[in-house]
């Protein structure tokens, strides 16, 4: 690593002049900016393999990295889920299928997906390459730490699959880690799994708090001039808020992992009471399996939001995009964004009306989860206002939007039933909470990504996925997904409690067999289409349609670019400097149907911009 | 145009399962119909918003497609049309919240007349207590549990001698008498889950949780753990069977009290002792 600090594109200069051209003309000037108050650093080029494609200090690079690592997890929690669905749907058919097993599958199918799939893809991945792109910035403003936050996911990536392979197999506990059976014989891997677990976390949360100061620090600080917090894109008010979330509601997750692992290793009592194992009192006593639960939650909660909020940012911006106009409500998007984010940490004891906690929380925390129903209606409003006199494509971004609607609504309503505390009681722990997160916080986000993933390959790789194959990619897994998911809240219903190995001939079930086989045929389904994706990549990398400069006609900072895919450094010689809010669509006056961010007032002087 | 056709078609499929789906409540057996007539409320509410939303959104599809040459309507705000949105989502949110605190109020309020049942879980299986003729459960704790003694029951508690031990999963109730659920677990979490009597809660070692329900209707259930305890959990079930008042007392007369086990355990132990002497004289 011999490569030296050098001045390659010579834009250290440039600050000093672009405050000489400005200066003693602000009045009166429409394309006045205010000058940059620091001038322009240059960042370190990695000449190497290993500095440019290893440990790489470029975000667009690690957030590929972290993108493959994440697809990487998520295609392991996809084929859990195959198994799980075997076992449900036809049990006894795969003979080495015992209820260790399963419990195992359902466990890690849990944390990879939530954690090491979602918000690694989210944040990690998206994060990385979009914000410094989005908000005119040459690379995150640390970017070494930025490379050690990735390779600090990979290790925990890699300590979380090796807990297949150790004694005992990974942890079967459920992915929210309950004690006392966590660490208790009974459960499967409660030996070296657990334990495994608990580090990996633990290192997840360490590398991610390096990975999200530099978000934050990112969209604070490192802006271009211009650039003011409301004209920031959706997208990057999304991924910010909920890196303010992860910075506050990991670290909860972090101490009860510590403190889970020393009632593990050091016999202390943090979560653990007197407890009686096949007569012998163990050494335990005086812990409280309920304050994990709180402490799980404090985290477990935002941690949805944490998924949610840049799903929620990126959508909006990609219908504004394909719609041919401004996001609709723009001011309340941005506070409903961190209104939602601000009251998810006031409503985590949801998920435990029935956990014995004293039943007089169940009135606060009811009242503040339906008061979140608000704002995220806002949203729902807005995005379909936004389509209302659009010119909308309806090209395969687009319809992954409308599947996030269409599941998100039918999922954020489902959550209205779990939220309000008494109707929960008959329905928790029953597959109706098993089809309703899938649906909301499974499935929708899972459905932005996609759209995101043919709106930005573009950008990434210089070239179009095929529209056809990515439209028959939808279609199998919108309906899939909605028919798995759909049917599966009237199991509960019936009933049907979820992490159940088997049901037996119970009576609550006889009805439920042949619903159970289809949901686990249609999952088989849905998980073979994604390899329609994989497909789709590597045919366009290929032979696909070269994308050229802003394909999709967009405003936002990323299509602005010196070179596609863009080089490290992003912007070539000059930073962009930023004249309005990337919503310019289909402005009154204006020759074509957008505006990019950069164009100055005097470029469009006939048309009726609204001042943003 | 295809687009907007088969959404259309996702949105009627839902409506129509969701009218004549063969897949829904199990018939209730317990006072808690409130949570059934809440959870219709919330249907009615929220399928109305879902119906709403998707089919404007399908509208648009159909309205609003792509031609070129069009322009888009450019209209960032409209601070009216938000207000009234928010306002009548406010409404409907506190539509849907009020019936749900109130019956949640009725959840954590026991009636004063409601039978105490103490139900013990472990990995995996249940047992259960009922206080005897004094009306009351005598105290107890989880060091105190050994093969004499399987409730852990304070001997020095004299309300503890008349307890109904019933060491096996079938519990019987009787109908039309809000019973007391108190929960109790000697190693991980559980949940006396019943699916007909709607209710539920966890039983957490360390501590003694409780919920109430009246059944009312005779029959046989069949109790369910519905909080995850390891490897068994599946297979940790129960019985419960409701009868009428007469039946009930018949079943209660048969069974034993904590005293009567002990002084059982007693005599055995004493005629056990009995045979060893026998064979050590021999």
């Amino acid at each position: 690593m011999s490569d030296e600090l050098e001045n390659k594109s010579g834009y250290q200069a440039q600050s000093s002049e672009t405050v000489n051209e400005y200066s003693g003309s602000a009045v009166g000037d429409v394309d006045y900016v205010r000058p940059a108050e620091v001038s322009d650093q240059d960042l370190y080029h990695g000449h190497s393999f290993i500095t440019k494609w290893v440990f790489c200090q470029d975000a667009k690079v690690i957030g590929v990295q972290y993108f493959l690592t994440a697809v990487f997890t998520g295609i392991v929690g996809l084929i859990l889920s195959w198994l799980m669905r075997l076992q449900l749907g036809f049990p006894g058919l795969a003979g080495f299928m015992t209820a260790e097993h399963y419990y195992q599958f359902v466990t890690m199918h849990g944390m990879i997906m939530v954690v090491y799939f979602l918000t690694a893809l989210f944040l990690g991945g998206f994060g990385n390459y979009l914000i410094p792109l989005m908000v005119g910035a040459r690379d995150m403003v640390f970017p070494y730490v930025n490379m050690i936050s990735f390779w600090m996911f990979f290790v925990a990536v890699a300590v979380l699959m090796a807990s297949f392979f150790v004694p005992g197999g990974p942890t079967g506990s459920g992915w929210t880690l309950y004690p006392p059976q966590a660490i208790l014989e009974g459960t499967p891997g409660s030996g070296a799994g657990i334990l495994l677990m608990l580090i990996s976390l633990s290192l997840f949360v360490i590398g991610f708090t390096m990975g999200g100061l530099n978000y934050l620090i990112t969209v604070l600080q490192a802006r271009t001039r211009g650039m003011t917090l409301m004209r920031m894109p959706l997208t990057v008010w999304g991924i910010f808020t909920a890196t303010v979330l992860a910075m506050l509601a990991f670290p909860a997750l972090l101490v009860s992992s510590i403190m889970m692992t020393l009632d593990k290793v050091l016999e202390t009592s943090f979560f653990m009471p007197t407890i009686i194992k096949a007569g012998e009192v163990l050494g335990y006593g005086g812990g409280s399996p309920i304050l994990f639960q709180h402490l799980f939650w404090f985290f477990g909660h935002p941690e949805v939001y944490i998924v949610a909020l840049p799903a929620f940012g990126i959508v909006s911006d990609l219908i504004s995009v394909h719609s041919r106009k401004n996001i609709f409500g723009y001011r309340m998007m941005v506070w409903a964004i961190v209104g939602i984010g601000a009251l998810s940490f006031f409503v985590w004891a949801h998920h435990m009306y029935v956990s014995g906690m004293n039943p007089w929380f169940g009135f606060f925390f009811a009242t503040t989860t339906l008061i979140i129903a608000v704002p995220t209606a806002m949203k729902v409003y807005n995005w379909i206002l936004t389509l209302w006199r659009g010119n909308i494509r309806i090209n395969t971004v687009m319809l992954w939007c409308l599947g996030f609607i269409v599941t998100f609504v039918n999922g954020g309503i489902t959550g209205i039933f779990l939220g309000n505390v008494s109707v929960d009681v008959p329905l928790s722990d029953t597959y109706f909470v098993v089809a309703h997160f899938h649906m909301v916080m499974g499935i929708a986000p899972l459905m932005v990504i996609m759209g995101a993933v043919y709106h930005w390959f573009p950008l990434v790789a210089g070239r179009i996925l095929d529209e056809g194959l990515g439209k028959w990619h939808f279609w199998i897994t919108f309906l899939g997904a909605y028919s798995i998911y759909f049917p599966m809240h009237y199991l509960g219903f019936i009933g049907v409690p979820r992490r159940y190995f088997e049901m037996y001939d119970s009576p609550y079930m006889t009805s439920g067999v042949g619903l159970n086989e289809f949901i686990s045929l249609a999952a088989f389904i849905v998980g073979a289409a994604q390899f329609i994706l994989i497909y789709n990549i590597i045919k366009t990398l290929k032979t696909g349609k070269l994308a050229g400069k802003n394909p999709w006609q967009a405003n936002s900072l990323e299509w602005q670019t010196s070179t596609v895919p863009p080089e490290h450094g992003n912007f070539g010689e000059k930073l962009p400097v930023v004249h309005r809010w990337p919503y310019d669509f289909s402005v009154p006056g204006a020759k074509d149907d957008f505006i990019p961010q950069t164009v100055p007032p005097s470029e469009v002087i006939d048309t009726e911009v609204e001042k943003t | 145009m295809h687009a907007g056709i088969v959404f259309f078609l996702v949105i009627l499929g839902s409506v129509l399962f969701h009218i004549f789906t063969p897949w829904y409540w199990t018939d209730i057996a317990s006072n808690w119909g409130g949570m059934d007539d809440t959870i219709t409320l919330t249907f009615w509410v929220g399928g109305g918003v879902f119906v709403a939303v998707c089919l404007f959104m399908t509208y648009c599809i159909f309205k609003f497609s792509y031609k070129e040459g069009r322009k888009a309507e450019y209209k960032p705000e409209d601070k009216k049309l938000e207000r009234i949105l928010t306002w009548a989502t406010t409404i409907g949110v506190v539509a849907l919240l009020a019936p749900g605190l109130i019956i949640w109020n009725q959840y954590v309020n026991v009636p004063k007349n409601a039978l105490e049942v103490d139900v013990m879980a472990w990995q995996w299986g249940w047992q259960y207590r009922l206080p005897g003729e004094d009306g009351k459960l005598g105290t107890t704790k989880v060091i105190n549990i050994n093969d004499n003694n399987p409730f852990g029951i304070n001997t020095d508690d004299p309300y503890g001698q008349d307890d109904v031990i019933i060491q096996s999963d079938v519990l019987n109730l009787k109908t039309n008498r809000p019973v007391k659920i108190l929960l109790r677990s000697v190693d991980v979490l559980h949940n006396w889950y019943v699916p007909q009597f709607r209710a539920k809660m966890d039983a957490v070692p360390g501590v003694v949780t409780f919920y109430w329900f009246e059944p009312n209707k005779v029959g046989e259930y069949e109790v369910l753990c519905a909080e995850y305890c390891g490897v068994g959990h599946y297979a940790m079930r129960g019985t419960v069977i409701v009868q009428d008042e007469q039946n009930y007392n018949q079943w209660l007369s048969e069974q034993e009290t904590f005293s009567e086990f002990v002084a059982k355990l007693d005599k055995l132990e004493i005629e056990e002792k009995k045979i060893v002497k026998k064979i050590n004289l021999n």
